[in-house]
């Protein structure tokens, strides 16, 4: 094995030996002194996942975040020094992961985190204008064909997955949020979150495969309360103008 | 293709929880980044920068090029550096002399190379591909040490000279760095900067570090840019810039960041440094 890959391989792994050609001033094996980037490393991606995952971290506490942070980076080691994006897959590991299955809410909590750093970063792009839709009939508003605003995210949940975001991260106007549909979006700076009408993610779906909103809309569905969802938040931009 | 050059004063690590205070900036002129945490689509990041450059010299410093890497360079990472340094056009790049990249993994650490003649062929050629790509020069930085390879044959300071000679490329001079590697491995910090290639130096990164025990007894120094820049570390930079004189001097302060006045208070005792000199 190359020397950078014995050290690459121990970094992640206790049990690995450490790589043998490392002294210490004295002319002994470093070991301790290894131990500092192992710990670093380790501190590192806690670090990272914990930005990204506040709440759940608060909800499992700071030092079984660090162990699960530890455990889950065997699995999925960064593969980008773009460490802003990394832990994407952390939400279906935590679900995978049978001692926390006793919180069945927790991977639903983790993938709201998830959409709300992916809205954060994602392009930015200026929402559809109220005004371009006022003089529309109602016929004409049916064949019209906005698109998802690159930020807009919908996170389906069985449990009260945004109410208990929203106490754990201190906004208590979200905090008697139903489960159901979670729509996470960001018209301008800040990432906004609310709970939306069922038939909202299927909406954006197929407006996002080009679909007219008429025929977006699905049957049996609060028509009215889905559109006034998704224009309030912003997370609808015009035909063929993603871009600002 | 740079703007501007840095100024030979005083800098800080930027931190979105001082943007607010940075409209009385104090004795900070100009604020450097880490590029990785700009490499996203939209979004505040990126609108905060956008705003800051049009209002100080931005330095961009990369964690993960790899450069001292045994594998190629990343070329998506490349691409996304070049994006970045073309939307911000800083008055300096420099990146690290080390490796964190393995086989596709990201080891989110800056971690150590042996100085050897095919190491320092390697380094050499990424530096000139980093420097063509990005169509720049760009800096070096030497890293902080806590042991030592076997099968190393060359100093630190010679290896850092040869690359700069080999490739144009200046160096970005950490003297916490050089004081903790000093520690670390029973060698003199003085002697270090005594063979350091000082006319190089494009910037000096000032920071503080973690005492921690070697487990025989002896100090271990961690380079956790977690606390102020030591004694020690003010001394050997006072000492150095009354030899060479001022130079873009930055104070990073990573981890347990403080609040905006402790830092620009790191900041002012830099430009009082350089002040005492130009009077001199």
């Amino acid at each position: 094995m190359s020397g950078q890959g014995a050290f690459a391989g121990a970094l992640l792994a206790p049990e690995a030996a450490r790589p043998e050609a490392l002294r210490d001033p004295s002319g002994a094996r470093a070991t301790r002194r290894f131990d500092v980037y192992r710990n670093n490393v380790a501190v590192a991606l806690t670090e990272a996942l914990a930005a990204a995952f506040p709440v759940v971290q608060r909800l499992v506490g700071e030092a079984y975040f660090a162990a699960l942070a530890r455990d889950f980076a065997r699995d999925h080691p960064p593969r980008s020094p773009v460490m802003a994006v990394y832990g994407a897959e952390l939400p279906d590991w935590i679900a995978k992961f049978p001692p926390l299955a006793a919180l069945p809410y927790l991977p639903e909590v983790a993938r709201i985190e998830q959409a709300r750093r992916e809205a954060s970063q994602s392009a930015d792009a200026a929402p559809l204008d109220p005004r371009a839709l006022a003089g529309l009939s109602p016929e004409a508003l049916a064949e019209s064909t906005p698109r998802p605003h690159p930020a807009a995210r919908l996170v389906p949940t069985r449990d009260p997955a945004l109410s208990i975001w929203a106490r754990n991260a201190e906004r208590p106007d979200l905090a008697q949020s139903p489960p159901g549909e979670v729509l996470i979006t960001r018209p301008k700076l800040a990432v906004l979150s609310c709970a939306a009408p069922a038939g909202t993610a299927a909406t954006l779906d197929a407006l996002a495969r080009g679909a007219a909103l008429g025929a977006a809309l699905p049957a049996g569905a609060d028509h009215a309360a889905i559109f006034a969802c998704l224009f309030n938040a912003g997370a609808l931009v015009p035909q063929g103008d993603p871009e600002p | 293709m740079q703007s501007h050059h840095l100024p030979a004063t005083a800098g800080v690590g930027f931190k979105s929880a001082h943007f607010d205070e940075l409209a009385d900036p104090g004795a900070v002129s100009w604020l450097e980044v880490h590029a990785e945490n700009y490499m996203v689509e939209g979004g505040p990041r990126l609108a905060m920068l956008d705003d800051l450059r049009a209002r100080f010299p931005i330095s961009v410093h990369g964690v993960g090029l790899s450069i001292g890497g045994e594998g190629p360079l990343d070329p998506a990472h490349l691409a996304r550096l070049k994006r970045l340094i073309d939307r911000v056009r800083p008055a300096q790049f420099s990146e690290h002399l080390a490796w964190s990249t393995h086989e596709g993994s990201y080891f989110s650490d800056l971690l150590p190379l042996p100085y050897t003649e095919a190491t320092l062929a390697r380094v050499a050629a990424h530096v000139d591909e980093v420097q063509q790509r990005l169509g720049l020069r760009m800096l070096l930085e030497n890293p902080s040490s806590y042991l030592v390879f076997e099968e190393s044959t060359l100093s630190e300071t010679g290896f850092l000279a040869e690359v700069a000679r080999r490739t144009g490329c200046g160096l970005l001079l950490d003297i916490n760095n050089v004081f903790i590697s000093a520690s670390n491995l029973g060698t003199s910090a003085q002697a270090y900067l005594k063979d350091y290639p000082v006319d190089l130096v494009g910037e000096i990164h000032l920071a503080g570090y973690a005492e921690e025990d070697d487990g025989q007894g002896g100090p271990l120094l961690i380079d956790t840019h977690g606390a102020p820049v030591a004694d020690p570390v003010w001394a050997l930079y006072a000492e150095l810039i009354s030899r060479i004189g001022p130079r873009p001097t930055l104070i990073e302060w990573d981890n347990d960041v403080p609040d905006f006045p402790t830092l620009e208070a790191e900041a002012a005792r830099a430009a009082q440094v350089m002040a005492q000199r130009r009077a001199a």
